[in-house]
């Protein structure tokens, strides 16, 4: 099964607002499906895609992302399906038939022209007259700031300035849509935060709509306003970050995006609104009802580290909890500083083992533990979530 | 990064050696051309003589004449066939037979001269066509079709694939691309295959020899047969004259293909 998502309105991100959301989808994908030889690297997805979006393809290499981006741009063409462009059917269409412009991954800048001839590259083929050309290659230069360097050949450039010549060429058509394949990845890790946010930024004041492919979860999660999880040529979960990382559909999706501990369940009891579930390496667990109903097949509870607590005598009583709080007891059995976090490994007396991720609130380490420690691990029941395995 | 900055005793001695085994022969056909004296072996001061001679023999200079246009003729068609095959073989889809395709293409590479000679010699009698400057241009361009294509599609196995998509995307068709975007970047190679040709063909005497007729001989045959009736001092100035020009092609050529690799990303193809 794929993903529709009809959710709405829970966008973690701004862009949505300022771009009210048109009745119909820009982009519509149906049942669209790629073989090479024997290889099924894109296996009937559908998905809808609203103009003004935000939207990540986020999956492990070899999931079919690129292909399914690459079908968008028209460099392959889907053996099934229907891809419709506000409206109209593009599947076969040619590359330079499409009102769509792709950033690639190496950037591709052609290394024989100047900055200023790269921009103005796809203007002049699509019959601009040369008089609009110089103004909109100007503004174009201006909105990634690279003032000064027209003259400039790729191979006397950064690789950021690079990155900001491909966008600019990318976006001087004023595509409908722009697809970004793994547009950060040759950048070093404190240039790829900033170039997040001033891509975040440029998509809000262009109001265009943008699909970007990319394996990293902490990049699809801090730009898109929805995320398309892909594995094995399918859409396996879309959806807006915070439901991905705090309601994520399968155990795969939950190790995917994010780190998670997991406890395989071995009987389940129905107690009001609650679950009690007998796990193998934690005990007695009690967890919220999930949302979706589940059969009998096997399944696994979820927690992510930073929900689980840490205290050296037991849970730290808080309103609103009641008694359905799980304890777990434990020795600490490795400790890993990283900084504005530390993650603990709790050795469960029950077997097994728990991760848990606390923020480093004080200077000093007051509150820090040390190894082999006697702990208690807490969590509440609306934390958990019951991941079908 | 500086990996030796300075030869030992014993380097220097053995380059030394090596370049005067490759070029001291040539070095003396050189001064040897601009001896007044007529004996070939005897130096009778400098002269410019054997330059006259060689301006004022009518056969000679015909012979280069001919050389000069089977050389330009075979080099231009076999840099366009050469490198259609070359973009045929890198860019096309996998057709079938494609690796016979390529290692057939590159056989005329290691085949022996005599053998490529003869043959084409048999298909021309076959045809019963008539020998001559056509002839010798048809082989020369068999002979330096593979030459062309090789230095073309190392330069195209190094550009990257996606330029070309990119021109696609930004609105030109796929032929547009090709000739906006992909032609530029490998021009330098062509050209080295033209300039690479362009000598295959000129200092060729065995396939020449096979397919041309009579009062069509190119300068290498022309010089073989004089030297079988005794060396002139007039030789060594053609000989001269023939390795200045051959000198600067190769120098246009190497120039040309390492302005091409420092345009691209990758390793020159020459």
């Amino acid at each position: 099964m794929t993903d529709e998502s009809p959710r709405t309105g829970a966008a973690a991100n701004a862009a949505g607002d300022a771009h009210p959301a048109a009745g119909e989808p820009l982009l519509r994908i149906e049942g669209v499906a790629k073989t090479f030889g024997t290889f099924r690297a894109v296996d009937g997805v559908s998905l809808d895609v609203k103009a003004g979006e935000f939207f990540a393809l986020l999956g492990p290499s070899g999931c079919g992302k690129t292909t399914l981006l690459r079908m968008l741009a028209g460099f392959e063409a889907p053996d099934e399906g229907r891809i419709l462009l506000g409206g109209r059917d593009i599947a076969q269409a040619l590359p330079h038939e499409r009102p769509i412009n792709m950033m690639f991954q190496n950037y591709a800048l052609f290394p024989h022209l100047s900055v200023r001839d790269n921009i103005a590259f796809g203007l002049k083929r699509s019959g601009m007259a040369r008089a609009e050309i110089a103004p909109r290659v100007a503004e174009m230069v201006a909105l990634v700031k690279l003032e000064g360097l027209e003259k400039r050949k790729p191979d006397q450039l950064s690789g950021g300035q690079r990155q900001r010549v491909a966008l600019a060429r990318a976006l001087a058509r004023r595509p409908q849509l722009l697809l970004l394949d793994e547009p950060l990845a040759a950048l070093d890790k404190k240039l790829r935060e900033s170039t997040q946010r001033e891509l975040m930024e440029l998509q809000r004041r262009l109001g265009m709509t943008f699909i970007i492919v990319t394996h990293d979860q902490e990049e699809a999660m801090t730009m898109a306003s929805r995320i398309g999880v892909m594995k094995s040529g399918k859409l396996a979960q879309v959806a807006p970050p915070r439901e991905l990382y705090e309601a994520p559909r399968s155990r795969w999706i939950a190790e995917f995006v994010g780190d998670i501990n997991l406890f395989d369940a071995e009987s389940k009891l129905r107690d009001g609104h609650r679950l009690v579930i007998g796990t193998r390496d934690a005990g007695t667990l009690v967890v919220a009802e999930p949302r979706q109903p589940f059969g009998d097949s096997r399944f696994s509870v979820a927690i992510r580290p930073e929900k689980v607590k840490l205290s050296r005598r037991g849970p730290v009583s808080e309103a609103g909890h009641g008694t359905a709080i799980n304890v777990l007891d434990g020795v600490i059995a490795d400790i890993c500083y990283l900084g504005g976090t530390t993650t603990y490994k709790v050795k469960l007396d029950t077997g097994g083992t728990v991760q848990a991720s606390v923020a480093n609130s004080a200077r000093l380490d007051v509150d820090a533990y040390s190894l082999n420690q006697q702990i208690v691990a807490w969590f509440t029941p609306d934390d958990c979530v019951v991941l079908p395995s | 990064m500086r990996t030796i900055s300075r030869l030992s005793r014993f380097n220097i001695a053995s380059l030394a050696l090596g370049l005067a085994f490759l070029y001291l022969p040539i070095l003396i056909l050189v001064i040897y051309s601009f001896n007044a004296s007529r004996l070939v072996t005897v130096w009778g001061g400098w002269s410019l003589r054997w330059y006259h001679e060689f301006f004022a023999d009518r056969a000679m200079i015909e012979a280069s004449w001919m050389s000069l246009r089977v050389a330009v003729a075979s080099a231009t068609i076999a840099t366009l066939l050469g490198t259609l095959a070359a973009v045929a073989l890198s860019r096309g889809e996998r057709f079938r037979g494609r690796t016979l395709f390529s290692g057939m293409l590159y056989a005329p590479l290691v085949m022996p001269e005599v053998i490529t000679g003869l043959s084409l010699l048999l298909l021309f009698v076959a045809l019963n066509a008539e020998r001559g400057f056509w002839t010798v241009t048809i082989a020369h361009t068999t002979l330096t079709m593979c030459f062309v294509a090789v230095v073309v599609q190392s330069r195209l196995g190094s550009l990257d694939r996606s330029l070309e998509e990119a021109a696609m995307d930004l609105g030109c068709a796929p032929v547009r691309a090709f000739l906006s975007v992909t032609l530029p970047l490998i021009a330098p190679a062509i050209v080295a295959g033209w300039m690479l040709a362009f000598t295959l063909s000129l200092d060729d005497l065995v396939i020449a020899s096979f397919t041309t007729g009579p009062g069509s001989a190119t300068l290498p045959i022309r010089i073989y047969s004089e030297v079988r009736l005794g060396v002139k001092p007039e030789i060594n100035a053609i000989c001269t004259l023939v390795i200045a020009l051959i000198a600067v092609v190769i120098i246009i050529a190497s120039v040309a293909s390492k302005l091409s690799s420092s345009q691209g990303e990758s390793a020159a193809p020459l």
